[in-house]
């Protein structure tokens, strides 16, 4: 098992320009680790980073999409695995932090808590490549390959529940109208690519 | 005897394309899937993208918003339920021009859809109306001159649009 803000410090190295769609805990704790205007946290409904990520993938096709989603948010829209293979966009990464609760809603297992694979479910959809990562050295080992890899590229990482210092659930913060305006603000220049 | 003749899916196709959209997102109805999702999915001006729930596409029109591409979502009144949070997020507290096409399963084509015998019909303007998001109704090729800019005025206004289908879409 890995720790969410070591996996998300490694990840920030390694980002090198790319948007990234971040849901709920993951977004509080990417903000932490690097915050950038290209950070897209306008999710909506739990579960729609990756959706918000597939549009953004075939709106700016040269750019490189980071979707950092939660094991309760891709349940919430499991669907959206087959909907990004059939699309597959080459400049997706969906990277799922599995930590088996929902972690901001009082941290209650999420169903199959021990089975379930991820991964597999992601490979089954179509993604042309699935990782499931556990220990941080075999997770940075590999990252640069997995940033470069044609997409839609999906792994999962396994990390302790609650590894993270206590976070403060801003969600004001989260849904404000500014982080739209400051991300709409910095994509523009890559709308002419 | 009234001209129950439904809008032709060509014209709806060019008024898509006259109000600048390129991407439809969308899932198969039986109102508009041989007169209007067919004939799309073949167009090689448009991008279909297929989805496997109604509710990814609020998210992916969302963000196509964002790189200043127009889209649609195209889907039957039942997925228009089904997506109603992503709706209210996305489209109604976030402000964006999510603009749906939805047929109405089980209307009758004589009947408006508030006297639909059909409840999940009838309930679906007022439901609207209680989100506070702009509608209108399409039942001919006439009604089609309409939705072009419906469309241009969601995305000035940044306000979701819903384009209700009321007849079975001719080919």
């Amino acid at each position: 098992m890995m720790e969410r803000m070591a996996c998300f410090q490694k990840i920030a190295a390694a980002r090198d320009g790319a948007i990234v769609v971040a849901t709920y805990t993951s977004a509080f704790e990417w903000h932490r680790v690097d915050p950038n205007p290209l950070n897209f946290v306008s999710v909506g409904a739990m579960g729609q980073a990756s959706s918000h990520a597939l549009g953004l993938a075939l709106g700016l096709p040269n750019q490189k999409i980071i979707v950092l989603d939660g094991d309760g948010s891709l349940l919430m829209n499991l669907s959206a695995l087959a909907t990004i293979a059939n699309a597959a966009p080459k400049n997706l990464i969906h990277f799922v932090v599995q930590n088996g609760s929902y972690e901001a809603n009082g941290g209650h297992p999420i169903p199959a808590q021990k089975s379930i694979d991820f991964s597999g479910l992601a490979k089954a959809a179509g993604y042309t490549r699935t990782d499931t990562f556990e220990g941080l050295n075999q997770f940075s080992a590999q990252l640069p390959e997995l940033i470069t890899t044609v997409g839609p590229v999906f792994a999962t990482l396994k990390v302790e529940a609650g590894d993270a210092p206590p976070l403060n659930y801003d969600y004001g913060w989260l849904h404000s109208a500014d982080r739209r305006r400051e991300f709409r603000d910095a994509i523009k220049p890559l709308l002419e690519n | 005897m009234p001209d129950l003749q439904g809008p032709s899916g060509g014209a709806i196709i060019s008024a898509l394309k006259s109000a600048g959209v390129r991407y439809v997102a969308a899932l198969p109805d039986i109102t508009t899937s041989e007169g209007l999702l067919w004939p799309l999915a073949q167009d090689r001006d448009l991008h279909l993208i297929r989805l496997s729930k109604e509710d990814e596409g609020v998210s992916i029109c969302a963000a196509l918003g964002y790189c200043e591409k127009k889209s649609v979502l195209l889907m039957q009144q039942t997925g228009l339920m089904d997506s109603l949070n992503n709706i209210r997020a996305v489209g109604c507290d976030y402000s964006q021009p999510i603009c749906m096409v939805v047929g109405l399963l089980g209307k009758e084509p004589d009947k408006s859809p508030k006297e639909s015998a059909n409840f999940g019909v009838r309930i679906i303007q007022p439901i609207l109306d209680a989100m506070e998001i702009d509608h209108l109704l399409i039942e001919n090729s006439e009604d089609v001159k309409a939705l072009p800019p419906a469309i241009d005025k969601a995305y000035q206004t940044s306000r979701p649009l819903v384009a209700l289908i009321g007849r079975s879409v001719a080919k």
